[in-house]
């Protein structure tokens, strides 16, 4: 086919469209869900039986903020990426705040190893099951609201999504799941946030696409 | 002192581009923001009027001129499909660079994942292809393309997208914003045609028609 009749073919019949929203407008509706199906699920699961002195921790109190914020940014850096006419560095916004957050839980590791030793390990498929199952769901509502990246950077938009739904889901975690060894916390929340990550980042496009083929 | 002028002369030429540049682009993002809200004339003549630029960033990554075309007919169906996500207040010229640098990468890579299959016919010992073989595909290739020509559009379209280049049915959809069942009737017509054109058998080759 010949541009000419290409370009002829596209604009007849041309229908209006709606603008997407501005990316900060979108980053701040799609938080509000986040934190209120979170909300609910911590709710219905109950918070943690200590929660009070957990939270006047002060190590306590910073990793639930790294983890707010990791989301935070990440959420704002995915609307902006999914843009064409934006920088391709907004992918590097949230990475300060995982870097923080990953390493005060390292830290917090490395203190209590001074003071206990090895701490005991065990398996915790139940953090892994919420942060899955919140982050999961709230990655496929942001990679809905993003679709519109598929064609130009599908997977670091969709890598962003994932992180800033398990960084939130991770948030409601801490309130609820009764783990106090960071080593723990490292391993468990760690490793579902990156493991909801790596997946959105590798099916995030198809995902996409087909959420733009039904409109 | 002729040198001079010719100096001044060719310094206003050059500051006169980048200001003349930023007004069409100006221009250009008003009439995106009029086929926003269903201006089909003033996107026509945006389409129109932005291939070259397009066509100029694609050859600036791609030698082959037809293969730039196709990345050129890419970023005009990318833009068609991405039409919503541009922001008026915003400058023009970013949001069509990226998507014209998207299109003319994908080809590259895909033309890279395709290249292991072919060989350059040059790079090939003499004895490997005599002479008259190599005719014979030739006037094949030529009747196999003035065939592929005639088709109607929707079905070379296909073709183009399903067989020579090997997209998935829903990558060929996405790209082309034909439905999947449409995509499929149209390569199983075009396939019959070309079949009967060529006098192979209906039942022969059905492998082919996946």
């Amino acid at each position: 086919m010949q541009t000419d009749d290409l370009i002829s073919r596209l604009s007849t019949g041309l229908t209006p469209v709606r603008r997407v929203a501005p990316p900060l407008l979108a980053a701040l509706g799609w938080m509000a869900l986040a934190l209120a199906v979170v909300a609910i699920g911590v709710t219905v699961s109950g918070f943690r039986h200590d929660i009070e002195q957990r939270l006047m921790l002060m190590h306590e109190q910073v990793n639930l903020a790294a983890a707010l914020l990791t989301g935070t940014a990440a959420a704002v850096a995915a609307f902006h990426l999914a843009l064409p006419d934006r920088s391709d560095r907004w992918a590097l916004l949230p990475l300060p705040f995982a870097a923080f957050w990953v390493s005060g839980l390292g830290w917090g590791c490395l203190t209590e190893f001074v003071e206990q030793g090895v701490p005991a390990l065990g398996i915790s498929l139940g953090c892994m099951k919420f942060i899955l199952g919140f982050g999961i769901p709230l990655t496929l509502f942001m990679l809905w609201m993003t679709r519109h990246a598929a064609p130009i950077r599908p997977a670091p938009v969709a890598a962003l999504a994932g992180l800033a739904a398990a960084a939130i889901a991770s948030v409601g975690l801490s309130l609820v799941h009764h783990l106090d060894a960071a080593a723990m916390v490292l391993i468990w929340h760690g490793g579902s946030v990156l493991l909801v990550t790596l997946l959105a980042k590798s099916w995030g496009e198809r995902a996409m696409r087909a959420m733009s083929r039904r409109g | 002192m002729a040198a001079a002028a010719f100096l001044a002369v060719g310094f206003r030429v050059s500051a006169a581009v980048p200001d003349s540049r930023a007004m069409q682009e100006a221009r250009w993002g008003e009439w995106l923001a009029a086929a926003q809200a269903g201006d089909a004339r003033a996107y026509d003549r945006l389409l129109r009027d932005i291939t070259p630029r397009i066509r100029s960033l694609c050859r600036a990554r791609i030698r082959e001129p037809a293969e730039a075309e196709d990345a050129v007919q890419d970023t005009l169906m990318t833009i068609h499909a991405l039409r919503h996500t541009y922001d008026p207040e915003r400058p023009f010229g970013p949001w069509l660079t990226t998507i014209a640098t998207r299109r003319a990468v994908d080809r590259l890579r895909r033309r890279g994942r395709g290249a292991g299959r072919e060989s350059n016919i040059d790079d090939l010992p003499e004895h490997a292809a005599s002479v008259a073989p190599v005719a014979e595909e030739r006037i094949a290739a030529r009747n196999l393309r003035d065939a592929v020509a005639e088709l109607p559009e929707s079905q070379r379209t296909a073709l183009r997208l399903a067989k020579l280049e090997d997209l998935s049915l829903a990558e060929a959809s996405a790209r082309s914003g034909l439905s999947v069942g449409a995509l499929k009737v149209a390569t199983h017509r075009a396939m019959r045609s070309l079949r009967r054109r060529f006098g192979v058998g209906e039942g022969e080759n059905d492998r082919a028609d996946r």
